[in-house]
């Protein structure tokens, strides 16, 4: 089980991820028409890059925008998902173990202590944003099966491999558990809603060069401001 | 296949179309006939096909809503109907637009009629949500778009329809014709040259430095704004002109979704750029006029460089211009004393970035001049824009949506209000007359025309003496 997880289990899953995520890419930007959209984006290059730029920077700083300081708890969840989602399946020393024994090179690591609150922070996160969707009206008329389902595909990875590093219960299950997590969830990116981790730059640099180019970006002294 | 006489996908291109509808006094038999109306499912289907299938924008706005709810406070609508969750953004276009395309156009009657009433009675296509979402995911867009789809089956508001009409006969959104539009400036001109010696209305002049284009609003109901404007540009020494035809700014076609006519009312504007060849032109102060000729209007005909043929002005570019350089000087004894806040408009605020232009307008005018909170490109709508404040069958939900403005100008103890924007000057009258909050609201025009030093040349002749 353990060589078909973490063989060709794992080839396509790596393989569906990569490919899938660049042809998101090149469909959403063929997909982008001038005069549909009403965004001139070639003869005004520069600025619609200025203003893509600001759109997707603004937005990746903690309250780095107005939305984000006018949602301060959430926005704090969000943030500790993100980050603990990302930077702990790259900079986990087991990983890079696997990593270096498999291809030779391996990135710089993170302590197990740190991995350990990165994930725990991730999961309490998760805990929190789904607590939101109950308790908030304006949330719940929003929240269909498929937001729990992609919540649940995001924090099994991590839930699965937190039981495992720590060897609560059967670890041989929960390895195999968490390498399968990973793998759904690799396969689910360009397949669903977690294509954000992709649309989320592309939809932001879009909006800013909607911005920047038509929607007053040769006139703002500033840029626009999020 | 129920097709109505007055409610149907028909374009109304003919006068005997537009009487018919008119004479149908408050849309009663219109409406009527809504209810028998049939969806073109084929068309529809086809319509999403090539516009948001194949495209990529709006299908992925659609797809990666992570459905947080943070568009929610964004929404001045959602606010004023006391946090209603039906009120939310996203939830507004996923259950309209969203379904839509998720069933492929395969809906009903009754499913367009409440995409109709939501595209225009719970958006006015403000923009603001789209910079409160993390995504990036503008549903003002996405209602304008929704709206060309209703249109196009003919699921439409029955003044919107009335009002893309106007633009298909008239070229304006009122029943002004040329011969009404020369009378009137002629009339204006005659009016007011005795106060001020030398003033004229210069119609069709060819290379003058500004065209001066309007709202049909004014010739037909407010003349003397026109005056005001004509006296100002005299004062200012300027050499401008209006255009015979192509005098029109506006888009009640840019409300109501119809696209086919958008493009004929900015091309006319843009025919008599390519007749007059001004070196600029300057747009009267209005909003949406405004987006629809100088922002929009370049895409609707085709042009490339997304800019119309010749730089173009909103009025306040223009008025901050001439404050700035002296051609207007304001009498520091007659600048507005009184507290005085301002409207931004988000059609040439938000979705054209000028809130620093009419700040520095009153630099010059207010000696007390109070912001709103929020403000400039932050702004809420008037709660009056996108066509609301001229639908007849949401009037109560418009009076309802006032409340944000009402509010947030009370804060300012101000009570005095500019709002150079026709709809948001609308707006503002009607929460004065709905909620009679003790303020006045004005044009620019007027007050500056009150403020302005006169040069002795200029002066009319009975002081000289």
């Amino acid at each position: 089980m353990y060589e078909l997880v973490t063989g060709p289990l794992a080839w396509l899953a790596f393989g569906i991820f990569f490919i899938g995520v660049m042809v998101r890419t090149v469909l959403y930007i063929r997909g982008l028409d001038w005069q549909m959209d009403r965004v001139a984006y070639k003869p005004h290059r520069i600025y619609g890059l200025k203003g893509a730029f600001n759109s997707i920077v603004s937005w990746l700083i903690p309250y780095g925008t107005r939305s984000w300081r006018f949602y301060p708890f959430f926005t704090v969840m969000v943030f500790v998902f993100h980050i603990g989602l990302l930077m702990t399946p790259i900079f986990l020393e087991g990983h890079n173990i696997l990593l270096k024994e498999r291809f030779g090179f391996s990135l710089w690591s993170i302590s197990q202590p740190t991995a350990d609150v990165l994930t725990i922070g991730m999961m309490v996160a998760a805990f929190f944003i789904l607590l939101r969707r109950y308790a908030l009206p304006e949330v719940r008329i929003l929240t269909t099966w498929y937001d729990y389902t992609v919540l649940a595909i995001a924090v099994a990875p991590f839930l699965t491999g937190f039981l495992a590093a720590h060897q609560i219960g059967n670890y041989q299950f929960w390895l195999i558990a968490h390498i399968l997590a990973g793998e759904i969830m690799l396969i689910a990116i360009p397949f669903t809603k977690l294509s954000h981790f992709i649309l989320f730059f592309l939809s932001r640099a879009q909006l800013g060069m909607d911005y920047g180019i038509k929607r007053g970006g040769m006139k703002r002294k500033r840029g626009m401001a999020w | 296949m129920a097709q109505g006489k007055l409610c149907n996908r028909e374009k109304v291109d003919t006068l005997e179309q537009l009487q018919a509808l008119l004479n149908d006094k408050g849309g009663a038999q219109y409406y009527k006939e809504m209810q028998d109306l049939d969806v073109d499912t084929d068309l529809l289907r086809a319509t999403l096909q090539k516009t948001l299938k194949e495209k990529s924008r709006i299908k992925a706005w659609l797809e990666i809503c992570a459905h947080c709810g943070m568009c929610s406070d964004s929404c001045f609508l959602y606010l004023a109907n006391n946090k209603d969750p039906e009120q939310v953004p996203s939830y507004k276009i996923q259950s309209t637009l969203g379904r839509l395309y998720k069933q492929k156009g395969k809906v009903d009657n009754a499913f367009m009629q409440m995409c109709m009433d939501t595209a225009w009675s719970k958006c006015t296509c403000c923009n603001r949500c789209g910079m409160y979402c993390p995504f990036g995911i503008d549903m003002g867009i996405m209602f304008s778009y929704l709206r060309g789809l209703c249109f196009q089956q003919g699921f439409v508001p029955w003044e919107m329809k009335i009002g893309s009409g106007m633009h298909r006969v008239y070229r304006a959104q009122m029943d002004v014709t040329t011969e009404d539009w020369v009378e009137t400036c002629e009339w204006m001109a005659e009016e007011y040259e005795e106060d001020w010696p030398g003033l004229k209305i210069p119609i069709e002049k060819v290379g003058a430095d500004i065209m001066y284009t309007v709202n049909a609003r004014e010739p037909k109901h407010y003349p003397e704004d026109l005056a005001e404007a004509a006296i100002l540009f005299h004062l200012a020494g300027e050499d401008w002109t209006v255009p015979e035809e192509g005098w029109e700014e506006t888009s009640l076609a840019m409300f109501a979704g119809d696209w086919e006519a958008c493009k004929m009312q900015v091309q006319s504007v843009y025919d008599a750029m390519e007749r007059l060849k001004p070196k600029r032109m300057v747009v009267t102060e209005c909003g949406h006029a405004y987006r629809a000729t100088v922002i929009e209007g370049p895409y609707w005909c085709g042009l490339k460089t997304g800019q119309p043929p010749v730089e173009s002005l909103h009025y306040v570019e223009w008025v901050a211009e001439v404050l700035r350089n002296g051609k207007l000087k304001i009498d520091p004894a007659k600048k507005i004393k009184e507290p005085v806040t301002l409207q931004d408009s988000c059609n040439y605020i938000r979705n054209a970035g000028l809130a620093e232009y009419t700040r520095e307008i009153m630099s010059y005018i207010a000696e007390d001049f109070r912001e709103m909170s929020p403000n400039k490109d932050h702004n809420f709508c008037c709660g009056g824009g996108g066509g609301f404040n001229g639908i007849g069958r949401y009037r109560k939900q418009r009076n309802a949506g006032l409340k944000v403005k009402r509010d947030q100008i009370i804060q300012t103890g101000a009570k005095l209000v500019i709002a150079p924007c026709h709809n948001c000057w609308d707006a503002i009258r009607d929460l004065e007359e709905v909620f009679e909050v003790g303020i006045r609201w004005s044009f620019l025009k007027p007050l500056l025309v009150q403020m302005v030093e006169i040069p002795e040349h200029l002066k009319p002749q009975e002081e000289e003496v």
